[in-house]
């Protein structure tokens, strides 16, 4: 028997804490599908955020650490000083990067640090309960924007990929969705590039990935990748803004 | 063979760093403590080690846990303003049990306060100004080549304790030069002997286990349990860690308690006062937190009156009131702002009070 | 005679309905009357035989439930 589809080795058979139909699942296995296959497992270091995903390090197979709110990138910048040729990343939330962690990212894009970030742009606050994200949709309503985010307000939503596309230290740059089995395939072709590109030593490598939180945005699993494909897409445009030659 | 030479107090702090091991450096500009900075830039790549300009305090820390988790010997500096800002990742370093040397040469405050030096962060550094049951050893020298000599110990002592250990210097001890000796380099630890010694350490699972440095528990029991674990450390700390100087105490009629740059001008004081027959006394904490309370236990039980001299508004009072326990009056005299008083201020001042215990 | 073996490690679902409503061949159904250790109704394969091996119900689930083998 060929074996088509297995669980990554990278993912512990354990439970995740994630709600039904929450996309970190996808996220998660598609990074730890990638260290995998390039036999990087034992030598791979990870840092999680504060949001849903602290607890990451629960189901990544890998060494990992915590990090206070928004802190991530200055985290696996002290990593990589010390441990020049592992593999390094973070993985993030809209609210812990976009938001509170908005200094760290730019200036670990901006000095170019060799490691990769997974931004995990669902739009809202999921771990504190549904609260506006500084990526929440206009209109979007939200449990501190509860007719809806309004640009007057709150300004209009965040796009991170596109302004980290700016910065010349941010070699790799890809937006893009777990919303179809076709997206998590380029998404996982999108991984792959970013930490190619981490380990030619090339740059900052970035990957935003449109995900789905079911539970805060109150749809079924189901109708929630519906309601990302038309609402969040139009907005968050899919695609990659900056590729080294070395990777492309 | 050790070097006698004279030295500026920041570049000397990160001179000693180096010779005990510290191998990285992660800093961001604050007065009065940017000549640290300046050296370590020139310095660390120079003698094998890393440095990190920060975008800010929030990240310095930051960094700084990265790389203590990865196992590496880490120095962070600032002043005080900054030291607020790294509250929120020493807690977490307290909680995650990673080794780290964290150095505030403190200046005034509130606020921005000013530049000048003051000691008004002896609340922020003894109770720990983050979140959390936790505890960081502070030392506080009074002279550039205490300071060397602590800074030189503090990387293994962080080691040895998976604790941050801090020192507070004042602003006058950073800017002001000495001549000082300056100790034989340590060998910088390897790679190898980071797997072993910091079995716990980032370094991928081919070592052969998982390592994960948290912070995060969500049940009450886990996290009731982990903090009692830290404070079992902690009490050992308040045992072994205890560091003081005292200075004729036994038959004096007054004792004065003080740290760091107020506690030369009050030595100089306390002979002043010997001229005049009276009989003076000296308890110098060198360690903040442990508070040397044993200190007090030897102190003349017809002592009149324990004088807390500092730079603030007497927020080490609180410890010297508790070490005191009611046997003695206990009266304050400081300045703040960034003044220092003079030997001659502190004398007149002590006089004063003692003619109110005759 | 199936082409594919599909297996559900059911108890790790949590009865999401992605892999259902991604399976070109509408051969995945959410279980009405099974409940698994979690307490979620799991999914699995209604008809085996009509199985493409496509995969599509393994990318998109969340929680790492399905493996397929070619026979």
């Amino acid at each position: 028997m060929r074996t088509i589809f297995e669980p990554t080795k990278g993912m512990l058979p354990v439970d995740t804490s994630y709600c039904p139909g929450c996309t970190h699942g996808i996220a998660h296995r598609l990074i730890m599908e990638c260290v995998e296959e390039k036999g990087r497992l034992g030598d791979t270091l990870g840092v999680s955020p504060i949001g849903c995903s602290v607890v990451a390090h629960e189901f990544m197979n890998i060494d990992m650490c915590e990090s206070a709110h928004g802190r991530a990138p200055a985290v696996a910048a002290g990593l990589r000083r010390v441990h020049p040729n592992h593999l390094i990343f973070t993985y993030q939330g809209d609210g812990d990067l976009a938001s509170i962690g908005a200094a760290e990212i730019i200036h670990a894009a901006n000095r170019g640090e060799k490691f990769t970030t997974f931004f995990i742009n669902n739009a809202i606050y999921g771990m504190t309960g549904g609260q506006m994200a500084p990526t929440t949709l206009i209109g979007q309503k939200s449990t501190t924007s509860v007719e809806g985010r309004k640009k007057e307000v709150n300004g209009m939503p965040l796009r991170v990929s596109e302004l980290l596309a700016t910065i010349d230290g941010a070699v790799f740059v890809e937006r893009v969705a777990l919303n179809s089995p076709a997206n998590i395939r380029k998404a996982k072709k999108a991984v792959m590039k970013a930490l190619e590109v981490q380990e030619k030593g090339l740059g900052f490598s970035f990957v935003e990935f449109l995900s789905a939180c079911p539970t805060n945005w109150g749809y079924q699993p189901v109708d929630a990748l519906k309601w990302l494909t038309e609402n969040m897409i139009p907005y968050y445009p899919l695609g990659n803004l900056r590729c080294p030659e070395e990777v492309k | 063979m050790s070097e006698r030479v004279l030295m500026k107090g920041n570049e000397a702090f990160g001179e000693a760093a180096i010779r005990g091991g510290c191998r990285y450096y992660v800093g961001y500009p604050i007065t009065p403590q940017n000549e640290l900075t300046e050296f370590m830039s020139r310095e660390m790549t120079k003698r094998g080690g890393k440095f990190v300009q920060a975008e800010s305090e929030l990240a310095s820390i930051n960094m700084a846990y990265g790389i203590a988790a990865a196992g590496g010997n880490v120095f962070v500096s600032s002043a005080s303003p900054g030291i607020a800002l790294m509250q929120e990742g020493l807690s977490f370093i307290c909680s995650a049990e990673l080794p780290l040397v964290a150095l505030n040469v403190s200046r005034g405050g509130p606020g921005i306060g000013g530049i000048q030096p003051g000691q008004a962060d002896y609340n922020q550094v003894t109770r720990g100004g983050g979140n959390g049951d936790y505890h960081i050893p502070v030392f506080a020298p009074a002279s550039i080549q205490e300071s060397i000599d602590i800074l030189y110990d503090a990387f293994s002592l962080a080691d040895e304790w998976r604790n941050p250990i801090m020192i507070l210097a004042d602003g006058m001890i950073g800017q002001m030069m000495e001549p000082v000796t300056l100790p034989e380099p340590k060998a910088p630890i390897s790679e190898d002997e980071i797997a072993v010694r910091k079995p716990w350490a980032l370094s991928g699972t081919k070592k052969g286990h998982r390592s994960v440095v948290k912070s995060l528990r969500m049940q009450p029991n886990d996290l009731e349990k982990h903090v009692e674990k830290l404070f079992e450390k902690y009490r050992q700390a308040e045992k072994e860690l205890v560091k003081y100087d005292s200075d004729r105490i036994e038959d004096a009629e007054v004792v004065f308690v003080s740290f760091g740059t107020t506690a030369r001008i009050v030595s100089e004081v306390i002979d002043m006062l010997a001229e005049d027959g009276i009989k003076a006394g000296l308890i110098r904490p060198i360690s903040l937190w442990p508070f040397p309370e044993e200190a007090f236990s030897k102190v003349n039980p017809k002592t009149k009156v324990v004088i807390s001299a500092e730079l603030n508004m007497g927020q080490m009072m609180t410890d010297v009131k508790a070490a005191v326990c009611g046997r003695f009056p206990v009266r304050l005299i400081n300045r703040t702002g960034g003044i220092i008083p003079t030997s001659l201020e502190i004398y007149e001042r002590a006089k004063k009070i003692l003619g109110e215990y005759k | 005679m199936a082409k594919f073996l599909v297996k559900f490690n059911v108890d790790k679902c949590k009865g999401c309905e992605l892999c259902v409503s991604v399976c070109p061949k509408n051969i995945l159904a959410i279980s009405t009357t099974e409940v698994n250790a979690k307490g979620y109704h799991p999914a699995s394969i209604t008809d085996m035989d009509s199985c493409i091996g496509c995969a599509s119900c393994a990318t998109i689930c969340p929680d790492c439930v399905i493996s397929i083998y070619a026979e």
